[in-house]
């Protein structure tokens, strides 16, 4: 330990303010960050859920095919 | 194939030269750029009034001006370069020409360097001809002021080689100018940096060779790798469209 | 090796792997980013001529690499987008941009604060500071453009032309100390050569910038799930993979 005291650890001799702002903004944005982009993740799979469950009731019921279609074929890569 | 066919495609092969191609692209664009001639007096507008507004809004002082006046040049003539690029590409983008450039046998990298040839000698060099003028104003001395002008002479076709990249990618994009400005300027920084240091150090009578070489490095890698580029951003902008 | 390399260009071999080492990528991440973030803020020894702000060392340069090495990464991804029109490579780019973009903004801020006590100054507009901002900006104008053009396609080759023309501008940093030899210290930290800190500094220092990319590998693999998803949910493979996990 690099410190006498717990109080000493917070001051750091004067720079404490200076340390522990960087570390609480770098914790606190990374952090953000993270939760976010989880956030973001389960969104866009809980959207896609309800839409293949939404499609699932009702492809039994609207099965007429449209006569003729213009559709682009992609090449998969999966 | 028979002979007949050959010799029916050759013609149309070699009809017209990589060269007399990027001749004709830098002839039209003089041309049609004189024929609507405020399109290019308003970078030269835009050029002497950014640096009138120095000396009105920070300080008229002679010793301010001078430490200064080649920084506000260099940042004018920067900003006025930015504020003409959206006209690069976008006459002949509206009214489908550059699809014909894009469909040449030619290089596209050569056409569009012809053409950004064309824009430096219609925007750039009408600055750097102005400078001198300028330059007196803000009280520059005149070893100063030809070192601006050579500065500036080697800089701005680096900006316009630089511009025309940012000019392809945000072509026919909703807003294109403000994009624009944010995709360029970071590149941009570092010419600024050494056209204003070349002149710091010829003010302080240090010699300026090695600056002047490292800016036309510059110049050299813009020419060799900006065309393509471009040409890249210019192919994937009019499949969008 | 060409099958490997298709395998690594599909979406669905991806979404397989990163299911499976995400955990180990957070749970190492964490671990190793703590432990040199607590090692270096309570253990390691003051410095002479610092005194403890130099503790700010501990996240400013994980930063300041990560904001350095996600734009190489990008602009190899670049490559790859433009030459070999690989799905996985642009998904990559737009996922991870706004976390290079996080990281210069984080090796900017904590560089300034810990300027102030170093420097006496917040901001000093010395060469590698003036090129971290001009990263930002890159990262920034990435961004816009990536959300300016509508068409997925056009959208990914246009940032990958962009990505490659900033990259120009990494040798400028990374060399710019040279350059202009003024306030900034050099380098503090090479992998290449031996550390000239003591080893009490060094060693905290390494084990939070491996975490740090561990952390940044967690994020890149869930953020480019949820754009696989977002792209992909036409799919079978992503139909399928979707209601099975609901049950």
């Amino acid at each position: 330990m690099a410190f006498d005291s717990f109080s000493a650890f917070i001051a750091m001799e004067g720079h404490g303010p200076y340390v522990w702002a960087c570390y609480a903004v770098f914790v606190v944005l990374l952090a953000g960050l993270m939760v976010w982009s989880v956030k973001r993740n389960q969104s866009v799979l809980g959207a896609c859920q309800r839409r293949y469950e939404t499609d699932a009731k009702t492809s039994g019921q609207t099965t007429r095919k449209a006569p003729a279609t213009f559709t682009r074929v992609e090449i998969s890569q999966d | 194939m028979n002979s007949a066919g050959r010799a029916l495609v050759k013609p149309v092969e070699q009809g017209v030269g990589v060269f007399s191609a990027m001749l004709a692209v830098f002839a039209r664009d003089v041309r049609v750029a004189f024929r609507q001639r405020q399109d290019l007096l308003n970078p030269l507008l835009f050029f002497v009034m950014v640096v009138t507004l120095f000396p009105l809004g920070v300080s008229p002082e002679v010793s301010f001006l001078q430490q200064s006046g080649a920084g506000i040049l260099w940042v004018a003539a920067l900003l006025a370069v930015l504020l003409s690029l959206d006209h690069l590409f976008r006459h002949d983008f509206d009214d489908g020409t550059l699809e014909q450039l894009v469909l040449q046998p030619q290089p596209l990298f050569l056409l569009i360097l012809a053409k950004t040839l064309a824009h430096w000698m219609l925007t750039g060099l009408p600055l750097v001809i102005l400078s001198p003028v300028l330059g007196v104003m803000v009280h520059l001395d005149g070893n100063s002021i030809a070192i601006l002008c050579l500065t500036l002479l080697i800089g701005t076709p680096v900006l316009s080689l630089i511009g025309s990249i940012g000019a392809a990618l945000t072509l026919g994009l909703r807003s294109a100018g403000v994009l624009l400005s944010l995709l360029i300027i970071p590149l941009y920084i570092p010419v600024l940096i050494f056209g204003t240091g070349t002149v710091a150090a010829a003010a302080e009578g240090a010699p300026v060779g090695g600056y002047l070489a490292l800016m036309g490095a510059f110049l050299v890698l813009a020419l060799t790798l900006a065309p393509f580029a471009s040409a890249a951003a210019l192919r994937i902008s009019m499949s969008n469209s | 090796m060409w099958q490997f390399f298709h395998k690594l260009g599909s979406p669905k071999w991806f979404f397989g792997i990163a299911t499976r080492f995400m955990p180990w990528l957070l749970a190492g991440g964490l671990l190793l980013l703590a432990a040199g973030l607590i090692w270096g803020l309570a253990f390691a020894p003051k410095d002479y001529l610092q005194g403890n702000s130099y503790r700010i060392i501990f996240i400013h340069v994980p930063s300041a690499f990560l904001a350095q090495s996600i734009y190489i990464s990008m602009a190899v991804a670049a490559v790859v987008t433009l030459v070999w029109r690989m799905k996985l490579a642009d998904v990559f780019v737009k996922a991870i941009a706004p976390v290079g973009l996080l990281f210069t903004f984080l090796a900017l801020f904590t560089g300034a604060i810990w300027g102030k006590p170093t420097w006496g100054t917040w901001w000093v507009w010395d060469a590698r500071l003036t090129a971290m901002l001009i990263l930002l900006f890159l990262y920034g104008g990435v961004i816009a453009l990536d959300r300016a053009i509508n068409d997925e396609k056009s959208a990914a080759r246009a940032v990958a032309v962009l990505v490659l023309v900033g990259v120009v501008n990494i040798p400028i940093i990374k060399y710019s100390v040279d350059w202009w030899n003024t306030l900034h210290q050099p380098a503090t930290f090479k992998l290449t050569e031996k550390p000239t800190m003591p080893m009490e500094m060094w060693l905290p220092l390494l084990l939070s910038v491996l975490g740090l990319y561990l952390l940044f590998g967690w994020l890149a693999c869930i953020r480019m799930k949820t754009e696989i998803l977002v792209r992909e949910q036409r799919t079978r493979w992503v139909r399928e993979l979707v209601l099975a996990g609901r049950k």
